[in-house]
């Protein structure tokens, strides 16, 4: 499973397997698809991911372009976004979304989830102040809702209302009627998705197994 | 206490066992040989006997000679039949009360081991009475009858996400997991029959495959029973349930295969083959044909939106037709009837009333509940009736094999399944799965429908078949439980299905279809997103009545939800909530962001006090709360509780404790209505704090009135909530004429002259656009609540 560059790379690979989990298959099945999508250039831009015609359905891809050059994701403690991501980075996101390994401890396994579950968090929260506030949760309502014509609009904002409503009701219990709950923290997303099994849920199989052409059909 | 219950409870029982006796005996006595002509000494004389029950003398001549006009007469005979069959499914019902007044005894015995009692009981009564006891678990009346509706009940209410999530692992346990086993048990028994000594040379390998394939393979009704009580994680009970479901078609052909053969004596490759292919048929050809009817289904539930009351009848006689149309090709009937169940759900239920659903919900639950009782009664009466032929070797070495062989093939299959699944099984899991692999009462009739001349053993297999059928329930069943409880299994969580959790499925489907775009990688994802698609565009626009098609999951999840609020809301009694006992109260203003938008502060809202507002929303509450009075008094609580109810019924007992009455009413109507929110918001308020909603509509005459955005499909209830106070303030009593109206409250209740006036409200402002309000409104008939389900499609 070579790449198509020189042996340096390799040594690359091997750096970036121990680093970020994925096996030495995987990273260079990873890397090809990147040179496919980059037209073999050294950087992704989002023009690059956008052209992806499959993507063209999907009602939130605009959030899901935006996520990979989201610096938080990259595993770097800044905020902002970059407009072009290397291999590495393109690497890095990826990692956000490998399954639950068999026999982890429980720390770890939390580890995870908050790995994943802060992923979604920074999609949501698309001003990086660490909290989602109503503006921000509406606008994924209604993107989520977007390919469903005028109805999902009119009730985007109601099916938010009700959501951030829930949320302030299960974390912060009563409040004055004059007090103001900000927003979503990390903490609170973290609470009320607690039942939500997502380190076995958010994963993508092709990243589990290692599989001699990209595009293959079922991996069950 | 408890003590007079048990007496009670157990005088009971064994009153109604003899009763049931001795009916049956009666009936069993009143052959076709016995006529009421006849008065041969032994049936009359135990007519004379249980004369109690007749109460009447009785005709017994048919001599030419005149007598006196018979005043009173009885005729058993005419009404033989359906009067025990009404007799049996009494007693069987009459038992199920019964156990449930002994608490403790339903705690530590399943239902399923009593019952089989019962039958025993009931078996031995009658062949106590020295009469004939009745063939009844006939396997025509056992596979026409007593199967559909469970199975239909299991189809129908199949949790499809995680169903479609294991799939590969059901299938594999149902289909190589039946193989083997059956292979095994078979070989094994055959080889231990040649053995010498035990004289049991004469069975054949076919005939003992053919048992081996009878009796491996998991039965539905018996998983259902038990594991419905022990509460076991989603993903056990829908491995061990799937695979149940799913092994009929194996089962099926197994069966024809060497039932054929048997009499030729061998099997070539050829047939082999040929069963292979046949397997293929059956299993694809019954779902193809449960898919059919499901989609008939479908179809004709769009345009009953005149017909409501008939409504119901659909889904069972479509159901009962893929059955029997299945059976009749020989195809699995079993995959048809769960094919069809599954298929036709999300369109039908986006069609029919709410009604017409909760009475489909709770006919099969009826139904399946009577029939699994039957079953197991008839499993006991068929102990004791049917011919044993007793053989310590070939009994116990079933047993034996039984167990082996599953544990064997769960552990073997469980590793080669782990190498694919992100889930892994553990090993408790895998314990848990051989050790509720239940035998039932289809192994039974199986082996009943056995030819007598093919199969001269017939009767040792059908004793051995009972011999594991109760071996498995009575040993398995009872110790599961508490082995669940030692093992620390996971039990099922009963959570509530949150609005946020459903947004968060919804983003994460997508998301990781994104991904999967972006990989390049044809996953999973990426074909469950293009079924969905072809779905909302083809299949929902011939099948969904209306423009309800439309509908994304998420809106209907989101309105089920508000509806739900809404009704709790209305039994309550729009109580008020003291501030110190609820924990959650959380209102709209608490989120709205401070600084309003500059085009409503120019509306000059006048700033009221807190008390003020208190006491508008007092007022608005207590005359609210006299017509939820009435309302209440209909509603009914007495039906099965699921989860989602279960929380929202406590919420709804805290809520009735804390009622006030205020009366201070006219000063505080001059109040002009805040700006207007989303109507979420009124009812997110209404749901956390009912003082906040009637806050914003306090309103009186000259009052502006709500803009409500109408076009949108939302609850109905909102807008009706919404126009009532717009149009009327709280001042007058008379708000009792127009009740707030849920979806199906008042409607055969309430509804006074002023309803014809919602009505055409309802007409003029949502026609197209409000359909779910105009399914109510032309369904007539008793409220009933409603409940929580899986959302449509996965």
């Amino acid at each position: 499973m070579g790449a198509s560059q020189s042996a340096g790379t390799e040594h690359e690979f091997q750096d970036l397997a121990d680093r970020t989990g994925f096996s030495l298959e995987q990273i260079g099945n990873i890397n090809k698809r990147f040179r496919q999508l980059s037209n073999n250039e050294e950087t992704l831009s989002r023009e690059d991911l956008a052209s992806i015609p499959a993507l063209d359905n999907n009602p939130i891809r605009a959030q899901i372009i935006n996520a990979f050059f989201d610096k938080r994701n990259l595993h770097q403690n800044e905020t902002g976004t970059v407009q072009e991501i290397g291999f590495e980075e393109f690497l890095m996101v990826m990692t956000h979304f490998r399954p639950a390994a068999m026999g982890i401890t429980e720390e770890e396994r939390e580890n995870l989830r908050r790995d994943k579950l802060r992923f979604l968090f920074n999609m949501h929260d698309t001003d990086s102040d660490g909290t989602i506030n109503l503006e921000e949760y509406r606008r994924v309502v209604e993107e989520l809702l977007s390919k469903a014509g005028t109805i999902g609009q009119e009730t985007a904002k109601a099916i938010a209302d009700a959501a951030m409503l829930e949320v302030a009701s299960t974390t912060r219990g009563k409040m004055e009627p004059d007090e103001f709950y900000e927003g979503i923290t990390f903490e609170n997303f973290l609470q009320i998705l607690n039942t939500f099994d997502i380190e076995t849920r958010m994963h993508v199989r092709f990243l589990h197994m290692d599989t001699a052409t990209l595009r293959c059909g079922k991996s069950k | 206490m408890s003590l007079s219950f048990l007496e009670r409870g157990l005088l009971l029982l064994v009153m109604l066992i003899f009763l049931e006796g001795t009916v049956l005996t009666l009936g069993a006595a009143s052959s076709p040989d016995i006529s009421a002509q006849d008065n041969t000494g032994g049936g009359h004389d135990r007519r004379d006997d249980h004369r109690g029950i007749a109460g009447s003398h009785e005709q017994t001549n048919y001599t030419y000679t005149k007598k006196a006009f018979p005043v009173l007469s009885l005729d058993y005979h005419h009404i033989q039949v359906p009067f025990e069959i009404s007799l049996w499914v009494l007693l069987a019902s009459l038992m199920k009360l019964g156990f449930h007044l002994i608490p403790r005894l339903s705690g530590i015995v399943p239902e399923s081991c009593l019952l089989i009692v019962v039958g025993l009981l009931v078996g031995g009564l009658i062949k106590l009475a020295g009469e004939e006891v009745p063939p009844v678990l006939d396997s025509n009346l056992f596979f026409l009858c007593l199967l559909p509706p469970i199975i239909l009940d299991a189809g129908y209410f199949l949790p499809i996400r995680p169903f479609m999530e294991n799939i590969g692992t059901i299938l594999m346990f149902a289909v190589v997991g039946t193989l083997w086993n059956a292979f095994f048990v078979g070989g094994l028994l055959y080889a231990v029959c040649q053995i010498e000594g035990t004289y049991l040379s004469q069975v054949e390998l076919l005939p003992c495959l053919l048992f081996g394939s009878i009796i491996s393979a998991v039965d539905p009704v018996a998983v259902l029973a038990v594991f419905e009580e022990i509460h076991i994680n989603e993903l056990l009970h829908i491995l061990v349930f799937g695979e149940s479901l799913l092994n009929d078609a194996v089962t099926v052909v197994l069966y024809h295969l060497f039932e054929e053969y048997s009499g030729a004596g061998e099997v070539t490759p050829m047939d082999v083959v040929l069963g292979v292919i046949c397997f293929l048929i059956v299993s694809l050809g019954g779902i193809a044909v449960g898919a059919i009817y499901g989609i008939l289904a479908a179809f004709t539930s769009r345009f009953t939106s005149h017909t409501r009351v008939i409504e119901p009848l659909f889904v069972f006689v479509y159901s009962y037709m893929a059955y029997l149309s299945a059976e009749m090709f020989h195809l699995s009937g079993i995959m048809a009837l769960i094919a069809c169940g599954a298929v036709m759900r999300p369109y039908v239920e986006a069609n029919i009333s709410h009604k017409s659903h909760t009475t489909v919900k709770y006919f099969l639950k009826m139904w399946s509940s009577v029939s699994e009782t039957l079953i197991f009664i008839f499993l006991g009466v068929a102990t004791v009736a049917g011919p044993h032929a007793w053989n310590w070797t070939f009994v116990s070495v079933t047993v034996i094999l039984c167990l082996v062989s599953r544990v064997i093939g769960v552990v073997g299959l469980t590793f080669i399944i782990n190498k694919f699944r992100i889930v892994k099984l553990t090993t408790k899991d895998q314990f848990i799965v051989a050790y509720g692999g239940l035998r039932g009462a289809i192994a039974f009739s199986l082996g009943y429908l056995l030819n007598k001349d093919h199969f001269p053993m017939r009767t040792m297999f059908l004793t051995a078949i009972i011999t594991e059928i109760f071996f498995t329930v009575f040993v398995q069943g009872m110790t599961i439980k508490p082995l669940v409880d030692l093992l620390a299994v996971k039990k099922k969580q009963e959570a509530k299905r949150s609005i946020n959790e459903e947004i968060h499925t919804q983003f994460l489907d997508h998301l990781l279809t994104g991904i999967e775009d972006i990989c390049g990688h044809y996953g999973h994802h990426h074909w469950k997103d293009k079924l969905n698609r072809f779905n909302k565009k083809y299949i929902k626009k011939c099948l969904i009545a209306g423009e309800r098609y439309k509908e994304p999951q998420l809106i209907a999840f989101y309105h089920k939800m508000e509806f739900k609020q809404a009704i709790e809301l209305v039994e309550s009694g729009g109580g008020v909530k003291l501030p110190s006992a609820m924990p959650s109260q959380v209102s709209m203003q608490n989120i709205q962001p401070k600084k309003l938008p500059p085009a409503v502060a120019e509306r000059a809202l006048p700033q009221f006090t807190k008390g003020r507002e208190e006491e508008i929303r007092k007022i608005l509450r207590s005359n609210l709360q006299k017509t939820r009075q009435r309302l209440r008094s209909y509603n009914r609580h007495t039906l099965v509780a699921d989860p989602f109810e279960d929380g929202w019924n406590d919420f709804l007992l805290k809520k009735q404790r804390m009622i006030e009455l205020e009366k201070k009413m006219s000063n505080y109507l001059t109040v002009p209505a805040a700006p207007p929110d989303s109507p979420t918001m009124c009812r997110a308020r209404l749901a956390s704090d009912p003082n906040a909603f009637y806050n914003i509509k306090a309103s009186s005459e000259g009052v502006p009135t709500i803009q409500v955005d109408l076009a949108s499909p939302q609850s109905p209830d909102s807008v009706n909530m919404l126009n009532e106070f717009s149009k009327r303030g709280a001042k007058d009593q008379g708000l009792g004429q127009r009740e707030v109206a849920t979806r199906d409250e008042d409607q055969g209740l309430m509804m006074k002259p002023s309803s014809a006036g919602k009505e055409e409200k309802g007409e003029e402002e949502g026609g197209n656009k409000n359909p779910g309000l105009m399914r109510c409104l032309s369904d007539p008939g008793p409220s009933n609540e409603d409940e929580e389900d899986e959302p449509f499609l996965p």
